[in-house]
């Protein structure tokens, strides 16, 4: 089972796996007047790692909230092709906060969503416990949240949203308040998570150098309207480690995203930022 | 190991100023109080000596002491009476402020439409709606019961509702992600979430519960059918035996500051581990 899984060559391009979600002139129009996203064309295959990078305001958060059904979309319509959008437990979903129950210990967060499944405690351990394991977190289960640091709350909460085994894990910014080591050696370790289970991953940031980091598709949106501007396959083998993050491919693959995204920025009416 | 280190550590000035300031601080805490208490005490003593006051008008604290003593049996049982109204009414608040305010958690509806019945019954004096009661209702400790919960009740309502509607947008999405039902979504979220509310809530409704008995009893008691402290302060006053009248305010006071104590030591105990207003300051 874990040599087949290892055997697939990992995807290094876009294109390659089967197409799991498609975004087909996606709009969503807020009774504010507010353009979030306006004509968005997207297509998602299994396996990818896919990065929506662009500035604030480009809808980035609201096409994430719209994939995980926690907002209907105002026009077009999502493809959930095999798979219907209906059963979220396809779906894990990451906060830009840890947004985990202040009360509750390490182990009863990650439990959750088990729990809520009607999972008991004694049929959840297992999978929990080797959950925590995943991501290093073994030995902190008793804890509660506010005795974690900022990089072992997010840890537990990537541990929730993966308890399921979701296809898909939806992340919305989930390290921009954590400082670049703590970053690094978190994208490090999602990364390894990422090609053991072959998941699927959307990644919302506004960082170049994560998304051209973690992702084998970078997706450049732009604002107002919120839409799709660019995108840029990240053609780099996996595994990434911290040989990558220091190579000239690396660096001319950030100088690549950060013209386009750059581009992306001066597309919308305003001042205009030339990036130094 | 710990103490060389300590030994090793040399303060600046500013920092072992601060040292000083917070050991003063917590002697203090506890000094200061006790200290006024007993001046205070002391000066109450030397008032009715400098005056020659007679002891129907203001007695000495030791005579009031003394009373306590000597009528012991006859205030005890009394502070009983009002104790058991006290906690029964206490119980039934909680029961019908929690259950009220889950009520109202449900719908945005229900709580528009019966929130401000529940403010009417707050607002208007209870001494007021007491000789309606009076009325309506024949046995005595019922009466007592409903004068003191109507009293004590809107607090735990009030502030449960607050909590119940103050979850995290974040976690609330979480939930509805893993397909969480309403229930769950009340047993795992929404109460705990307002656990911090309805125990603020308490710790008043501690006190109210206390003030409601007396009041009621006052009421009540003037009517010659009660036999609770406040019954015993009427008829202390009515005979100007002013000793037993300190003595049983003495006992409602005490009383009412165990209470405190206790549900505070409660709410300390439950919230510890992981809410803001229980945790130690930290540096």
């Amino acid at each position: 089972m874990m040599q087949e899984k290892l055997a697939q060559a990992p995807a290094s391009a876009s294109g390659k796996g089967p197409m799991l979600l498609a975004l087909r002139g996606v709009g969503k129009v807020f009774s504010n007047g507010v353009t979030a996203l306006s004509d968005v064309d997207l297509t998602i295959r299994e396996g990818d790692f896919l990065s929506l990078l662009g500035p604030s305001g480009c809808g980035k958060s609201t096409a994430l909230r719209l994939i995980a059904g926690l907002a209907t979309p105002t026009s077009g319509l999502l493809d959930w092709r095999g798979s219907s959008a209906a059963d979220r437990s396809d779906i894990g979903f990451v906060f830009q906060e840890p947004t985990l129950l202040p009360w509750a210990d390490v182990f009863d967060n990650v439990w959750l969503p088990l729990r809520l499944k009607g999972v008991s405690r004694a049929k959840a351990a297992p999978v929990v416990m080797e959950m925590l394991a995943r991501v290093h977190l073994t030995g902190f289960e008793k804890a509660v949240p506010r005795e974690l640091s900022g990089g072992m709350k997010m840890r537990v909460s990537i541990a929730r949203a993966m308890v399921t085994k979701p296809r898909v894990l939806l992340m919305d910014e989930p390290f921009a308040a954590l400082d670049e080591i703590t970053r690094f050696k978190l994208n490090n370790d999602l990364l390894e998570l990422w090609q053991d289970e072959r998941f699927t991953v959307v990644f919302v940031t506004h960082s170049v150098f994560e998304s051209v980091f973690l992702s084998n598709r970078v997706v450049v949106m732009a604002a107002r309207p919120g839409r799709v501007f660019k995108e840029l396959a990240i053609d780099a083998s996996y595994p990434r480690n911290e040989a990558f993050r220091t190579s000239p491919d690396y660096a001319a693959l950030c100088r690549q995203a950060s013209d386009v995204l750059i581009g992306a920025i001066n597309s919308t009416a305003g001042p205009h930022y030339d990036g130094h | 190991m710990t103490a060389i280190e300590e030994h090793a550590l040399t303060l600046d000035p500013e920092e072992a100023r601060r040292v000083r300031q917070e050991r003063l601080e917590r002697i203090g805490r506890w000094l200061l109080p006790l200290a006024i208490m007993v001046l205070a005490i002391w000066l109450w003593d030397r008032i009715c000596i400098w005056n020659d006051i007679p002891k129907y008008i203001l007695p000495r604290p030791a005579v009031v002491l003394q009373t306590l003593f000597d009528d012991a049996g006859l205030l005890f049982s009394s502070l009983l009476v009002t104790l058991r109204i006290t906690f029964l009414s206490l119980l039934l608040a909680v029961i019908g402020g929690v259950g009220l305010a889950v009520l109202f958690a449900q719908s945005k509806w229900v709580e528009m439409s019966f929130f401000p019945f529940a403010i009417v019954l707050q607002v208007t004096p209870i001494v007021a709606i007491f000789p309606l009661i009076n009325i309506y209702v024949d046995n005595q400790t019922t009466k007592l019961l409903l004068c003191a919960w109507i009293v004590a009740f809107f607090p735990i309502l009030s502030n449960t509702t607050l909590g119940l509607n103050s979850v995290d947008r974040n976690l609330r999405d979480m939930f509805r992600l893993n397909g969480a039902t309403r229930w769950q979504q009340l047993r795992y979220l929404r109460l705990p979430a307002a656990m911090p509310y309805f125990l603020g809530g308490l710790k008043i409704a501690g006190g109210l519960s206390l003030i409601g008995a007396v009041v009621a009893e006052f009421v009540a008691g003037a009517q010659g059918q009660s036999s609770g402290l406040a019954s015993r302060i009427i008829e202390a006053g009515y005979r100007l035996n002013a000793p037993r009248l300190f003595a049983a305010l003495i006992l409602i006071s005490f009383t009412g500051i165990v209470i405190f104590l206790v549900l505070s030591l409660i709410s300390h105990l439950i919230l510890r581990r992981w809410h803001e207003s229980a945790l130690k300051q930290e540096r």
